[in-house]
């Protein structure tokens, strides 16, 4: 058994010593590659609900079409805010001031289109497959950082704290813990609300809990309380000896992240944060009918950006910012076309925002195809695997061997993107993105029984993906390692229904679609 | 994908066993909120069938909840006097309308603490996770309480006729934008949920489709609310009048459009097209199941518990009652493997520790206000424990129900945990005090209600088979009559001593009996054990 099918099924703890002596000789083996990147802490911006990507970034190069998909609730062209990297986007106009000055000062970078094949729209499933980092039919009952911590502290939670690890490995601001920390044997992320006080609980003496199922949840509840009493001094300590320096706006995220930035501040060595805002569920009155750069989605969003501002200004102050990078995500975008409610149904594939002085500070991909006669079902077609997000900010910013993919995101093709400055971890750029080639055609286009796909390998991993309008996976016909070259490769068309299909090529780092049209 | 290696023996069978203690609270705690004294003694006089039979029948209707939240500041602008209920009033304005959520949020929790021996409440919870909607969502209280009235009156009912009634409830339709679901711009959110979470579930052999979904809501389409009447409306012109045709899992059924009034019975077809799918039944049956007797549903258990209970479920026409008679009367049911192994939610360990242990409210009739106050304590007490009650996270309901693998284990975290004890600690030793009137736990009632309160271990080994669920060893039990009862000396007849005392001259020893009572009480509700039912 491979030590990646432990990780999937080993939830309760009768696998752990198989678990941990796996675990172990990894972890070792990989000491003295991780000195760099010792203080790196990630935090964790989940956006419940499914934000509207199209509303957050808009297209500005296919505005006439975005602005025909969406006519209630488009953003006016004139309100958006133009960013210096690109100009095919503009950022909503109510990141004024907060994001789009970190864009413009080189410290917010946007991935486009980021999803995975054969979205689900269920909010629960969804959630799921974004933290488990799952493919869409997979079930998978830990989570992406869970793994990475799990691996990083095989033993956890015996014996810790520590001498050499004082502080929770994750803490999530609230209290419930994201799944995207529960490792394969138990949560790596601790719960809490307020640093500075904490209730006492009685301390148990380590017994043997029956053999039963009740037993189970009896240790469980033992060990919550031993761990919540021990990391309760580090906490509060951290949380003692760095002051906020800015202040922060009165709204909920802002709150948490002030807490965040007290507890880095004050030294505490947690890798990850997680923090939570709802609210993203817009099927209705998304905007104001007024004036459409106004109402519940602007609102989300300045309350967003004005936080993310306040909590970097604050990092910097504290001289702390180096350290940090943030990332946004939901579980997914929404339709291209709007509703009559004045909102948008459950969709595909959206943006995904990073920010901090490590960003790589880019706009990455193309704006989203959008048809001129736009169809209800119509979704974002992904550009970027969520997984490859993922395994780049792993590597480059968390500074994780790539052996340890395979394990984290239990496939080692997601593709690395250019999203953090190489110095964070020590590593040298070998990403070079020449977006200006032609490295995928087909021809005949349109075709009927079937086309023949052209893709242009520079070596390494080739991948061909065929997506329907609405994001189904139609076909894989290419995956695997090809040398330099140039390939053809028939597909069969003849059970396509009539209607536009995106081919997805992706060649390492380097990705580029091809429209391609089935006509009867 | 199996979460356990236990495996429980038995099946449907009903259980011939025995019948007292153990098994009595095992069923009452899972089944109603905590096991008070006073009930476990009344079931020791019955059969297990006469007390399954007995908690079974549904409770009357309570009266409404009221105004209790006029002041010399302020009045209720509609007209509702103090005392009187809101719940058909007009709908005033926001302010107004915040306080009669408080309000019925308070009322819930009476319902709940006053229940009497039925499943009625516990059910309507269950219900309450299973159709979840948000008050702060729908917002307008009246609308909250009319689908807890539904909730209320399809607990123990016919779950067709309820998911009939549940699809055009007035909160439903505005939780999940069914009354902007129009023929022009058709909102999937309810098409969705109804089949995903409300009767098909996301099961392997659940197999509707996107276009399912789509065809759903069209089918619903054209239904508006109106604050005026307190009511769903049917508008003909938002209809979607043309075929609904859906996928093979539903045996290609098509849904004939239908104009003017007759559109309203498509929702009837569509109701009858879902409860065609076996799947329906097994999924329900899963619901009760990982609710009320254990989250991990193996191939054992879906083969001996949740099969059988489906075919009952339907060859009743989907009536509740028969599944839950068969359920807990089964010998499966009264395994002692299953004892303890649920972890209290926050309203299971609110409501059943204030039951439990008997704690006096103002008089509800004369000093209502008094005890809305104090349920509106209980109330915040759930919430920052993450339970708050017409409030679920989500319209998946409360994730310790669904949340694979953790389960039950998700109401517990370094945050909430603290929370649960340090309420325990509060209700035990400075109890709660509002408009300087005071709730707490009366340690000495509690014990002059057991068998021999004088003996320091029959003391505490009889507290501990009402509180917990799991066996304490005797070296813990030891210790606990040393160090608390006895003040560290050897003999037994100190504790009796001091407590026979108190019953002839309690000037001279009661507040000793009280102190160590309370340190003892303080500490078994703060030991993980008292978590886990």
């Amino acid at each position: 058994m491979k030590r990646r099918e432990f990780v999937q099924q080993s939830i309760s703890g009768f696998l752990m010593p198989a678990l941990l002596s796996g675990f172990s000789v990894k972890a070792l083996g990989n000491v003295a590659k991780n000195q760099s990147g010792d203080e790196n802490t990630l935090v964790v911006i989940q956006l419940n609900g499914g934000n509207d990507g199209l509303n957050t970034v808009i297209p500005i190069d296919k505005y006439g079409l975005y602005k025909n998909a969406r006519s209630n609730i488009a953003i006016p062209e004139t309100s958006l805010l133009k960013i210096s990297q690109n100009d095919n986007i503009g950022l909503h106009p109510s990141m004024a001031g907060g994001l789009h000055n970190l864009f413009m000062e080189g410290k917010a970078n946007v991935i486009q289109s980021v999803g995975y094949p054969n979205p689900n729209f269920s909010h629960f499933r969804a959630t799921d497959i974004w933290n488990s980092a799952s493919d869409a039919n997979q079930y998978v009952y830990n989570g992406w950082l869970g793994r990475y911590l799990a691996l990083q502290h095989p033993a956890y939670p015996n014996n810790y704290p520590n001498a050499q690890f004082p502080d929770p490995l994750a803490i999530q601001i609230g209290s419930t813990v994201s799944t995207a920390l529960q490792g394969p044997v138990s949560s790596m992320g601790m719960a809490i609300t307020n640093p500075s006080s904490f209730y006492n609980l009685v301390q148990n003496k380590v017994e043997d809990a029956p053999d039963t199922l009740a037993g189970k949840e009896l240790k469980f509840l033992r060990e919550v309380a031993n761990q919540t009493n021990l990391y309760a001094s580090s906490i509060r300590g951290a949380a003692g000896k760095a002051k906020n320096l800015v202040t922060y706006p009165n709204t909920n995220l802002a709150g948490q992240l002030k807490i965040v930035a007290n507890l880095i501040g004050g030294g505490l060595k947690t890798k990850v944060y997680f923090v939570n805002l709802g609210g993203f569920d817009t099927h209705s009155n998304q905007v104001n009918t007024t004036d459409t750069t106004t109402g519940t989605h602007a609102n989300l969003w300045k309350q967003i950006s004005d936080a993310i501002k306040a909590f970097t200004d604050d990092l910097k102050a504290m001289g702390v910012s180096k350290r940090v990078v943030g990332m946004t995500y939901s579980e997914f975008g929404r339709r291209i076309k709007s509703n009559a409610s004045g909102g948008t149904d459950h969709g595909a594939a959206a943006p995904l925002f990073m920010f901090g002085d490590m960003v790589n500070p880019i706009v990455l991909g193309t704006t989203p195809d959008i048809a001129a006669s736009v169809q209800t079902g119509d979704n974002v077609l992904m550009q970027y695997d969520f997984r490859s997000v993922y395994s780049s900010i792993l590597e480059q910013f968390l500074c994780m061997n790539a052996s340890w993919k395979d394990d984290v995101l239990f496939k080692d093709t997601f593709q690395s993107l250019p999203l953090i400055r190489p110095q964070a971890c020590g590593l040298t750029p070998v990403v070079d993105l020449d977006s200006t080639g032609e490295y995928i055609y087909n021809y005949p286009n349109p075709f009927q029984q079937s086309t023949i796909l052209v893709y242009t390998s520079r070596g390494g991993h080739n991948l061909v993906q065929i997506f329907d309008n609405v994001g189904r996976l139609m076909d894989t016909p290419v995956d695997g390692l090809y040398p330099e070259g140039t390939y053809d490769m028939p597909v069969d068309t003849s059970k396509w229904k009539n209607g536009v299909y995106y081919a997805r090529f992706q060649n390492d780092s380097y990705q580029q679609i091809r429209k391609l049209m089935k006509h009867g | 994908m199996t979460f356990s290696s236990k495996q429980i023996k038995g099946g449907l069978e009903e259980y011939k066993g025995e019948w007292s203690t153990p098994q009595i609270t095992h069923l009452l705690k899972r089944v109603m909120f905590g096991a008070k004294p006073a009930d476990v003694n009344y079931f020791k006089t019955k059969t297990l069938s006469q007390s399954v039979d007995e908690l079974l029948k549904p409770q009357s209707f309570p009266e409404p909840p009221l105004n209790y939240y006029n002041t010399s500041d302020y009045t209720d602008p509609t007209g509702i006097a103090l005392g009187a209920t809101w719940a058909f009033a007009a709908y005033g304005d926001g302010t107004l309308n915040s306080k009669r959520r408080n309000s019925y949020k308070a009322w819930w929790l009476q319902q709940m603490f006053y229940q009497g021996r039925s499943i009625h409440e516990k059910m309507i919870l269950f219900w309450h996770n299973h159709f979840s909607t948000e008050a702060d969502t729908v917002s307008d209280a009246r609308y909250l309480y009319k689908h807890h009235s539904l909730l209320r009156k399809f607990a123990l009912g016919n779950f067709k006729t309820f998911v009939r009634e549940m699809s055009i409830d007035p909160a439903m339709l505005v939780y999940l934008n069914g009354n902007k679901n129009t023929k022009t711009a058709p909102d999937e959110n309810y098409g969705r949920e109804l089949q995903e979470l409300f009767t098909m579930g996301k099961g392997s052999d659940s197999k509707y489709t996107e276009d399912d979904v789509k065809a759903a809501a069209r089918v619903l389409t054209g239904y508006v609310v109106s604050a005026l009447t307190i009511d769903y409306s049917f508008t003909p012109s938002r209809h979607d009048t043309s075929d609904k045709t859906f996928s093979s899992y539903y045996n290609n059924t098509v849904i004939k459009g239908k104009s003017g009034t007759d559109g309203m019975l498509e929702l009837d077809e569509l109701v009858n097209m879902l409860f065609q799918k076996e799947e329906l039944s097994k999924f329900i049956c899963r619901k009760i199941y990982q609710f009320f007797v254990h989250y991990d549903l193996n191939e054992t258990v879906e083969k001996n518990v949740i099969t059988p209970l489906a075919e009952i479920f339907r060859k009743n026409n989907f009536e509740i009652t028969p599944v839950l008679s068969t359920l807990f009367k089964s010998q499966f049911f009264y395994d002692a493997q299953l004892y303890g192994a649920v972890i209290k939610s926050p309203l299971d360990l609110v409501i059943g520790n204030l039951r439990e242990f008997d704690v006096i409210f103002p008089n509800p009739k004369t000093e209502f206000v008094d005890v809305y106050t104090f349920f509106v304590e209980v109330v915040r007490q759930g919430t920052i424990m993450q339970q708050s009650i017409g409030d679920p996270p989500n319209v998946a309901g409360w994730a310790a129900y669904y949340q694979q693998p953790i389960f039950y284990e998700a109401w517990i975290t370094a945050d909430t945990y603290p929370k649960r004890v340090q309420y325990t600690d509060t209700i035990v030793t400075n109890g709660i005090t509002r408009n300087g009137k005071r709730i707490q736990i009366d340690v000495i009632a509690f014990a002059k209600n057991l068998p021999k309160p004088n003996d320091p271990n029959l003391l505490i080994t009889d507290s501990i088979a009402l509180l917990y669920k799991v066996p304490v060893s005797a070296e813990r039990i030891e210790q606990l009559k040393r160090d608390i009862l006895l003040s560290g000396q050897s003999s037994d007849y100190y504790w009796t001593e001091i407590w026979d005392t108190m019953l002839v001259r309690p000037q001279d020893t009661m507040t000793l009996v009280k102190s160590k009572l309370q340190s003892l009480y303080q500490y078994l509700l703060s030991l993980p054990e008292y978590q886990l039912t």
